[in-house]
């Protein structure tokens, strides 16, 4: 024992419970998930050459994909602002601005889904009120539609835009603004010349939490698409619930996981990954 | 930099926008006091009896209990063993420690219906599926890297050298443990362990696979209710889990308030 102790660290000993735990009931099956996508039902690469020959997996990856690049667009650009006007005003409003913001982030997704589906239907809010002022004969088709799958997502993503947009603006030297007007430089030209330059960390790191977290999205679009806009993630879930093909259910997932590991990769080379989560930064 | 006209425009957009972003949920208060039958608004009259539904039902009653001892159970265990990796992360750290935090953040950062689809592959066997211990452990495989950053903030602020000299002063692992730094680091570990709570609380994609009949939380119930879209006890359910989620963020905030004073002094 005593010649353990002096080639391990004692502090292992209190992070092994939750590593093993972590290690065997959670990275192990994902781990056998992969090991799946080239195996279930026979050995070899015929899930990933379904990419191939089905135009149905096409069209979900593609509206998958299409989807989460809009939500990642409104949502940053939208949090930009957001993030600008907290970083630009005094200490009371942006106070008050935080909290609304942290209120939207707390609010359970399901609140949120079930209160979008009040707002949007045939006879819902929107629709009723629009009619009432007389700006609409029929009603919108907001719902069983990528529209809005799109307004239930960008509602969800918003704050998670925000936060890392707010660090990074927080920490901008500001002394550097001033001198390029003092150098005669308008408002406009500062902004776009020195300003967003400099926050290119910050939209990077919000850019791509959006896009990962819209990619394995669920409850939004399952609920607002109404069947009818079919999203990777909830394929994946008729797929083992209903038809149980997990072979073509752990492709997908694979495919998911592996983009997902490329943009964490790519977001490591803008900034330390660990002051992103929060964890230590020395 | 001079606030131009541009700032103040975006100004107002951005105070748009934040109201854009918390209102639409406060639909659900006129709805949960319809007094039909089926969602709708109310028109003139209102009636409480959603609610009373909602607390009279076996149903109801029983998922909200259920919920309530996954979410305080995975709370616990979470806490419990998310603060001590952080400690002996923090005590550790070394390039190894490093990886191995990056290791025990995947589960926050891969989709969870990918995660859902591991817990799936594995409680199968494991006759985990439908029952609490199944979805405690999942739920707190899910919130331990929550517990984990907000303590590992909490240690980054503290003065390692008074861990040196409560050693040095004759106390053993455990008292320093117990006297020093778990009393400097508290504000993290409370902050974590009321995220854990809520994750789980509203833990719905995973939830779905790995529970069926035996165990069915609130957010499963919602789930149901807000895909048949008829039963305005939905809206009542949904009312009365805005009011938790305010009450928890008022906690939320007390708790760090209290922080920056501690970090202050």
């Amino acid at each position: 024992m005593p010649l353990l102790t002096r080639h391990i660290h004692p502090g292992w000993l209190i992070i092994a419970p939750l590593l093993v735990l972590v290690v065997t009931l959670y990275l192990g099956p994902i781990l056998n998930i992969l090991w799946l996508s080239v195996t279930d039902p026979e050995p070899g690469l015929g899930n990933y050459a379904q990419l191939g020959e089905s135009d149905a997996l096409i069209r979900i990856i593609w509206t998958t994909v299409r989807i989460c690049i809009i939500t990642t667009v409104f949502s940053v650009v939208l949090g930009y602002s957001i993030a600008y006007a907290m970083v630009h005003c005094h200490q009371r409003q942006k106070n008050y601005m935080l909290t609304l913001l942290l209120v939207a982030f707390w609010i359970s997704i399901l609140v949120r889904t079930f209160s979008w589906l009040m707002l949007l239907g045939r006879r819902g809010l929107v629709n009723v009120a629009l009619e009432d002022i007389g700006l609409i004969v029929e009603p919108i088709a907001f719902m069983r539609n990528e529209l809005g799958v799109l307004i239930g997502m960008v509602h969800y993503m918003i704050p998670y835009a925000v936060l890392p947009l707010l660090v990074s603006m927080q920490s901008l030297d500001t002394r550097v603004m001033d001198a390029s007007r003092n150098l005669g430089a308008s408002g406009v030209q500062t902004f776009w010349r020195i300003y967003l330059p400099m926050t290119t960390p910050g939209l990077v790191a919000s850019t791509l939490l959006v896009f990962i977290l819209s990619l394995g999205f669920y409850v939004t679009p399952a609920i607002l698409g109404g069947g009818k806009v079919l999203m990777v993630a909830e394929y994946i879930s008729v797929q083992l619930l209903v038809t149980l093909q997990w072979g073509t259910a752990a492709m997908l997932a694979a495919l998911m996981l592996f983009g997902v590991l490329a943009m964490l990769w790519m977001m490591s080379r803008f900034m330390k990954l660990s002051t992103v989560f929060g964890g230590s930064t020395r | 930099m001079k606030p131009g006209l541009f700032s103040h425009f975006n100004q107002i957009g951005a105070w748009v926008l934040l109201l854009f972003l918390v209102t639409p949920a406060l639909i659900a208060i006129p709805v949960s006091l319809t007094p039909k039958r089926f969602l709708s608004m109310p028109e003139g009259t209102f009636s409480l009896r959603h609610f009373q539904k909602l607390f009279t039902s076996e149903e109801w009653l029983s998922s909200f209990f259920q919920s309530g001892v996954i979410a305080v159970s995975t709370s616990l265990l979470a806490t419990l063993l998310g603060t001590l990796c952080a400690i002996g992360l923090w005590r550790v750290s070394s390039r190894y420690s490093e990886l191995v935090r990056a290791l025990l953040l995947l589960p926050l950062i891969i989709p969870q219906i990918i995660s859902a689809m591991a817990f799936y592959r594995l409680w199968i066997p494991m006759g985990l599926l439908d029952s609490y211990a199944g979805l405690i452990l999942a739920h707190t495989i899910l919130a331990a890297p929550m517990v984990l950053i907000t303590v590992s903030a909490s240690l980054a602020t503290f003065d390692p050298r008074l861990e040196q000299a409560s050693k040095n002063l004759g106390a053993s692992n455990w008292t320093t443990m117990r006297r020093v730094i778990l009393p400097s680091i508290k504000p993290g570990v409370f902050a974590g362990a009321l995220f854990a709570f809520i994750l789980s609380w509203d833990e719905i994609v995973v939830t779905l696979f790995i529970s069926k009949f035996n165990v069915y939380t609130l957010p499963r119930r919602m789930w149901n209710g807000i895909r048949e879209n008829t039963d305005p006890t939905v809206a009542a359910a949904a009312v009365v889990l805005i009011a938790i989620t305010l009450i928890a963020f008022v906690i939320s905030a007390i708790l760090s308030r209290r922080n920056a004073k501690a970090e202050a002094e």
